[in-house]
């Protein structure tokens, strides 16, 4: 009956109680999810995966304002279906930089992880502005206002790169200092587009081969 | 602020005008964040109706929706109700009611901000975390607020045994604290962005222990302890075996937390945490029932109030549906059912099902008894009452049927590949297909938002306008009541 009289105490004493619910729940966390922030082996980048240049953080960061992984993946599943439609599955080396990660939760558009290369930059242009022009079906909505705002108006690019830097991303000094420059000139969609064309090219070759 | 009791009477009475505010603006937010819903599921129809603007751009609206249901319409119900029983479940006032009115107002501001900010840009993209580091912090500070008025109730309680209802309210507010906390820590860049702590495969384990333990302690835990109070209340029944409720609350609270990663099948993060996920996924069904069958059975003996009383019958059907959602996810979290499951519309089925079916529906019950003993009146209109029962049942339905049918065709039809090996449809041609099936979801979303309306309509006439009733705490069974020995 000790069990019991232990239960007791504990539905008897608010202290015990918080202190209980947080002992419990916090085991599961403990136990499955402090490894798997530990484990190096998903630090390690691809050999071809490289941190995002200034323009594709720029494109990468609006593909996230405006909610893109809301409707598209990018995690090609290790099944013969998807490889087949997407290409190589996806490693976790070819995410390391990825802050957040942008695997997204459902596919009401494609997958998007190997869509670099796929489709040409004016391809891009035209189905972000209008996808019906080029996709009929499409559900896409357009985006018309990233083909209007210059890339650099936001001006975080340096703050942005340095604060990826303080996390671990591997920036140079001197990829910093010309960042500014880099976007200069460019349109949102512009830097979108870059970031979409490099997107899944960053796996180890033999494997891509 | 409508408090204004003198400090001298209102000792000990009930701080109920909060509650009658909270549910207020609980409704709200549902008429509005199922508004939402609603209109982006048109736009997946029609996919002009952002008529250019990017506030209204479906990437924006979804977030939005989603954000406004949980936490707008979820956590505004859970902290009236919570309020509501944990003063008469400890025979006192709640403590700090300032705090109260501060923690009530706080969260409608963060929510009103946090949405536009979401319409403007500014979002992390973790599901159910989007709102930026301002927003963190702000929910953060609010979320403890609510922990000092909760738990400073209880500690102050006239009655020995702490019930089963804030038990469960208890670890709402523990668990969630610590998911968004540990989830959102990011280091800021500008006021509307930030970026993770971790990133890439440990940022999606980190993520869906947060997204999965959001719905686990705040949609099933946080409603959880709605059903164990008011459950037994309105059927006037006590619950029908006290000890499975102890017994399921630690099962539940260890086993949920584990079962984050069966949304990351088939991903790159490591294979031993996907199968401890499924087995701790299946493992959860035990509480998961048990808490169900024990509220089934709590109202074994009182089936003829179903008959006329709409408010009970929300509740009892909410648990049908908790019991189907809380069976169907273990299902989804194999594998080989996953395979198909992952990534189409069957998710946001299932979603559904757990948050209109069960969610949504024991609120609706829960507000229909609630509002009538807050201002000492009749419902409004119980006619009305028990048409939105058979509107919110209709649209639960249809909305389910509509996504295991446009869920189950995507996953088989993109997996599909021919004798020799080469797919068997293009996506656009299954994208395509699916037309019907959101067409019957949109017609599922405006029958189920046509009976929140209408229970918009019913309570507002039967609480706009009218006080809290004055409410004392009963005197305290003398076996149950705090002696001088005993620690609290």
């Amino acid at each position: 009956m000790s069990a019991l009289s232990l239960h007791k105490r504990i539905e008897e004493n608010t202290g015990l109680l918080i202190f209980g619910i947080l002992l419990v729940s916090a085991i599961g966390g403990l136990v499955q999810i402090l490894p798997v922030l530990n484990q190096k082996s998903l630090q390690a980048p691809s050999t071809n995966t490289q941190p995002y240049t200034a323009v594709e953080l720029t494109g990468r960061d609006i593909y996230i304002r405006e909610g893109c992984s809301v409707c598209h993946s990018q995690q090609v599943r290790p099944l013969i279906a998807e490889v087949e439609r997407y290409g190589p599955y996806s490693r976790a080396g070819e995410f390391v930089y990825d802050r957040p990660f942008l695997w997204g939760s459902k596919r009401t558009g494609p997958d998007l992880h190997r869509v670099g290369g796929k489709f040409s930059d004016d391809w891009h242009r035209i189905h972000l502005i209008d996808p019906r022009a080029v996709i009929p079906e499409s559900i896409m909505p357009g985006y018309p206002w990233l083909a209007k705002r210059e890339a650099h108006r936001a001006g975080d690019i340096v703050a942005k790169m340095t604060a990826l830097r303080t996390l671990g991303t591997p920036y140079t000094d001197e990829q910093i200092a010309q960042a500014e420059a880099d976007l200069e000139g460019l349109l949102e969609i512009d830097t979108l587009i870059a970031y979409l064309q490099m997107l899944g090219t960053g796996l180890d070759e033999e494997i891509a081969r | 602020m409508a408090t204004t009791h003198s400090s001298q009477d209102s000792a000990d009475i009930y701080e109920d005008t909060v509650v009658i505010r909270l549910i207020q603006f609980s409704v709200l937010w549902a008429v509005i964040a199922m508004t939402a819903g609603v209109y982006i599921s048109a736009e997946l129809l029609w996919p002009t109706m952002d008529f250019g603007q990017f506030w209204l751009s479906f990437g924006r609206l979804r977030p939005l929706h989603t954000n406004g249901i949980i936490f707008g319409f979820g956590v505004s119900a859970l902290m009236a109700t919570a309020f509501y029983s944990v003063q008469r479940t400890s025979h006192v006032r709640l403590f700090a009611p300032k705090l109260a009115w501060f923690c009530a107002y706080a969260w409608q501001l963060i929510i009103l901000l946090g949405g536009l900010s979401l319409l403007a840009g500014w979002t992390s993209t973790k599901e159910y975390a989007e709102l930026e580091w301002p927003f963190d912090i702000a929910i953060a500070v609010v979320w403890v607020l609510f922990g000092v008025v909760f738990f400073g109730t209880i500690a102050r309680r006239k009655i020995r045994p702490i019930y089963i209802s804030n038990w469960f309210y208890g670890a709402l507010i523990i668990v969630i604290a610590m998911l968004h906390i540990v989830n959102n820590l990011a280091i800021p860049v500008t006021f509307g962005k930030s970026y993770s702590l971790y990133a890439g495969a440990q940022d999606a384990v980190v993520q869906w222990w947060y997204g999965h333990n959001a719905v686990g302690f705040l949609l099933t835990g946080g409603f959880l302890g709605m059903m164990y109070y008011f459950l037994p209340k309105h059927s006037g029944r006590p619950i029908w075996s006290y000890r499975l409720s102890v017994v399921a609350f630690w099962a539940f609270t260890y086993s949920y937390i584990w079962a984050g990663p069966h949304h990351l099948h088939y991903s790159a993060i490591p294979e031993w945490v996907q199968s401890l996920a499924v087995v701790m996924s299946v493992i959860l069904l035990a509480p998961s029932w048990a808490t169900m069958i024990n509220g089934i059975m709590t109202v074994s003996t009182a089936w003829e109030k179903l008959r006329t009383d709409p408010a009970l019958k929300f509740i009892v059907l909410s648990l049908a549906f908790y019991g189907l959602a809380t069976f169907e996810g273990p299902m989804m979290s194999f594998p080989s059912v996953n395979v198909v499951s992952h990534f189409t519309d069957w998710t946001i089925g299932h979603v559904h099902s757990g948050a209109l079916g069960w969610n949504a529906m024991i609120t609706y019950g829960t507000f229909y008894f609630m509002a009538p003993r807050l201002v000492g009146v009749p419902l409004y209109s119980v006619r009305l009452a028990n048409i939105h029962f058979w509107l919110a049942l209709a649209g639960t339905m249809l909305y389910i049927v509509a996504m295991w049918g446009a869920g189950v065709s995507q996953g088989l039809l993109w997996l599909s590949v021919d004798e020799i090996g080469e797919l068997s449809f293009s996506f656009k041609d299954i994208m395509a297909s699916m037309q019907p099936f959101y067409a019957l979801r949109l017609i599922a979303g405006l029958i189920f938002l046509a009976g929140t309306c209408l229970m918009a309509y019913n309570l507002s006439k039967t609480l706009v306008g009218r006080k809290a009733v004055v409410v004392k705490p009963p005197p305290v069974d003398p076996a149950y009541a705090i002696g001088k020995e005993a620690a609290v």
